[in-house]
């Protein structure tokens, strides 16, 4: 805007302020003293043009489709092709989540995306006694080939795409797929789909840990150079905010930290000589959207605009789809309440609608009774049926980016990308220069998890002393009998799974178990890439635990520090 | 000088959700309670030990896994086995539980569920109304 124009504008301002703003306040005052984001940024009384005068529309927002991303990856965005509808599911055994994948594609969902179980999410075969009693709880239970081939039955992996929320044993989850691929006779070059494969942040929040950062990020490298050879249109990573945030962080620093990590990645394949405009697209985003609803909408935007300036200016990719940030959204688990569980299709509604608004590429919207158990049939289909509420009747997808030119959801893009950019700067001061090594001495040095932690407890001091209202919780509370009907895993499913695995590692060639996992060790130890031999351990039912054990004898274990 | 209370806050098992038993690990210190955190991933022999080694007045175990019936009872029975008194010692469970569980634990000697959303100074009142209650032999209420 002409400096001219601002003046005038200012001026007017002022005069709002006094004859109107001012006399109203002295009769009426406002319900608080001061209004904040969730993360603590300051919120205005009104924004105007004099706030967003400094934003060059074609240099930072510009069209959907254009450098700097900030309103869109694509060109027609939702008019083109809505989002992709993909609720994380899983339970029990191969078996039981099969059927419950085959309702969902049925009911319209568009993209699978698999939880596992912890025994799998740590690299722990069902038989160890670590697993007692978690077998087949929070996701399907895999031990080894056959589990996939089961959870695969009538899947075909040319029309579905699938996303696994799995990291340290990522290695050994993306081999199964592959040879799963293998059997149905699908190219290996049309596999889609997505490893979570992100252990930055499990060491920052998520704390699935097997393997020290160092090998962790080695071998997650490996799979980049594997996977651009390999499955080319396959995500080789999802590099994850929704994990830091959901550990009690602010939405300055799921967003600052994310790119920091996708920055540290890009930074180890670099060094390892992988062209990275081969692999810039096979990279992708998974981030949360909480109950902040402009704030949320803000981080998206500043995240694409972020990501495009960083590949573009930073590392040099050439190709435009190298500075495309793509990103999932998951609702925010830690805002549903235990406490009148309905209440959460609402906080889910609006933060889904903050991430279509937002522009992500797809979602999976939490069920009401989260905050109690893993959901049943009936709020599967409740959040499901909320995404395409959004999508069919609310008209929000049909137009591009529609919050464009608010000033305020302007200003904040904007100050959020200022404040996520006074995180990375620190980051990469540690690291001397390097972000890669910036993020690992954060890791080491406890700065990651004293800053959640410290999130954490401010947003729970709030809560606590009535600052910050929840309903249902510290305000409008009511006495209540649960009347929800609850998912509960057989309590079977343990003895089943292990009967299987004995099953196999009875019926299975050992000595070509044996082989593989031998080349795997020496693979290890001489410091080449570990994926083939996993693939061949696979393939030949070694066992996930037998394989993530040669790795954790090569490359030790890592125990977190105790901090509070 | 009276003994402060001494909590354990535990985590046990695969899970590694550690937000809520840290956020309350913090306001049990603040609020004057000697607090002692296991850190991640531990067995229930493993907590049993440091509870009884620690000689703690209250165990807060941590889990959002859905393991609970299974961990839990055990990390009781090694507590017993290592030479703790159940009879004495305050036994918490905070996390996500489905509320049949919750009387099924309490069934088993679990002297408090808490779930998602409990006020933190409920949880305080609690352990500091419990904790000399249960050591005058007096049976739990709630």
């Amino acid at each position: 805007m002409e400096n001219r124009k601002i003046e005038e504008m200012k001026k007017e301002r002022e005069k709002w302020e006094n004859s109107c703003l001012a006399p109203y306040m002295d009769r009426f005052g406002e319900r608080d003293e001061m209004f904040e984001t969730l993360s603590g940024i300051k919120v205005n009384r009104i924004y105007d043009p004099t706030d967003t005068a400094h934003i060059d529309y074609i240099r930072d927002i510009n069209y959907p489709g254009q450098y700097p991303y900030t309103r869109g990856v694509y060109p027609t965005m939702y008019r083109g092709r809505l989002w992709t509808m993909r609720q994380f599911s899983g339970f029990g055994t191969a078996e039981d989540t099969n059927a419950r994948w085959k309702l969902l594609l049925k009911e319209g969902q568009t993209g699978l995306s698999t939880a596992f179980d912890f025994p799998t999410l740590m690299g722990i075969d069902s038989d160890s006694p670590l697993a007692d009693g978690e077998v087949g709880k929070v996701g399907v239970a895999v031990d080894t080939l056959k589990d996939f081939e089961i959870l695969f039955d009538g899947i075909p992996l040319d029309r579905v795409s699938t996303s696994f929320t799995i990291n340290p044993p990522a290695a050994v989850i993306l081999a199964m797929y592959v040879a799963i691929g293998d059997m149905q006779g699908v190219p290996r070059e049309q596999l889609r789909g997505t490893i979570q494969n992100d252990m930055l942040k499990e060491f920052h929040a998520q704390n699935t840990l097997v393997l020290p950062p160092e090998p962790s990020v080695k071998i997650i490298t490996d799979i980049f150079e594997w996977g651009v050879e390999n499955v080319p249109k396959f995500n080789l990573i999802s590099i994850s905010g929704y994990h830091i945030r959901e550990a009690g962080s602010t939405a300055v620093q799921e967003l600052a930290f994310t790119i920091a990590d996708g920055m540290a990645y890009v930074e180890a394949a670099i060094e390892r000589g992988i062209d990275i405009d081969r692999l810039a697209p096979q990279l992708s985003f998974f981030f949360n959207s909480h109950n902040n609803f402009f704030e949320e909408i803000a981080k998206f935007r500043a995240a694409r605009r972020m990501w495009a300036r960083i590949m573009r200016e930073e590392y040099g990719a050439k190709d435009p789809r190298s500075w495309w940030l793509k990103f999932h959204t998951q609702t925010a688990g830690c805002s549903l309440t235990a406490q009148q569980p309905l209440n959460n299709i609402v906080r889910t509604t609006i933060q889904a609608m903050a991430a279509v608004l937002g522009g992500t590429q797809s979602l999976h919207t939490n069920s009401f009774d989260e905050a109690w158990a893993l959901p049943s049939e009936e709020a599967v289909r409740v959040a499901l049926r909320t995404q395409q509420i959004i999508a069919f009747e609310s008209g929000i997808p049909d137009t591009i980016d529609p919050l464009a030119g608010s000033y305020y959801v302007e200003w904040l893009t904007d100050k959020m990308e200022k404040l996520a950019w006074n995180y990375i700067e620190q980051i990469r001061k540690m690291g001397e220069g390097s972000m890669l090594r910036g993020v690992l001495k954060g890791i080491e040095d406890g700065f990651f998890v004293k800053e959640i932690s410290r999130a954490a407890a401010e947003y729970q001091r709030d809560v606590e002393e009535g600052r910050r209202t929840i309903v249902g919780v510290n305000r409008y509370t009511i006495e209540e009998k649960l009347n929800i009907p609850i998912l509960k895993v057989d309590e079977e499913v343990q003895r089943k799974q292990i009967e299987r695995l004995r099953r196999i590692k009875a019926e299975r060639d050992d000595e070509a178990v044996k082989e593989a996992l031998n080349w795997l060790r020496s693979a290890a130890e001489n410091d080449e890439n570990v994926m083939p031999a996993i693939l061949q351990a696979v393939k030949v039912y070694a066992t996930e635990g037998e394989i993530m054990g040669v790795l954790k004898e090569v490359y030790g274990t890592y125990r977190k520090p105790v901090i509070i | 000088m009276e003994r402060k209370i001494r909590v354990l806050v535990a985590k046990v098992g695969l899970d590694g959700h550690d937000r809520g038993a840290k956020v309350v690990a913090r306001f049990l210190r603040d609020a004057g309670f000697e607090v002692i955190y296991t850190g991640l991933h531990r067995t229930p022999e493993e907590v049993a030990m440091a509870a009884v080694q620690e000689d703690v007045d209250v165990v807060g175990i941590s889990l959002h896994s859905g393991a609970h019936m299974t961990l839990v009872p055990k990390v009781m029975r090694y507590i017993e086995e290592y030479g703790g008194d159940l009879s004495e010692m305050v036994i918490l469970v905070g996390g996500i539980v489905p509320e049949d569980d919750i009387q099924k634990l309490k069934e088993m000697g679990v002297d408090g569920v808490f779930i998602p959303g409990t006020p933190i100074e409920r949880i305080i009142d609690f352990i500091r109304k419990r904790v000399p209650e249960k050591k005058r032999g007096e049976k739990a209420k709630a």
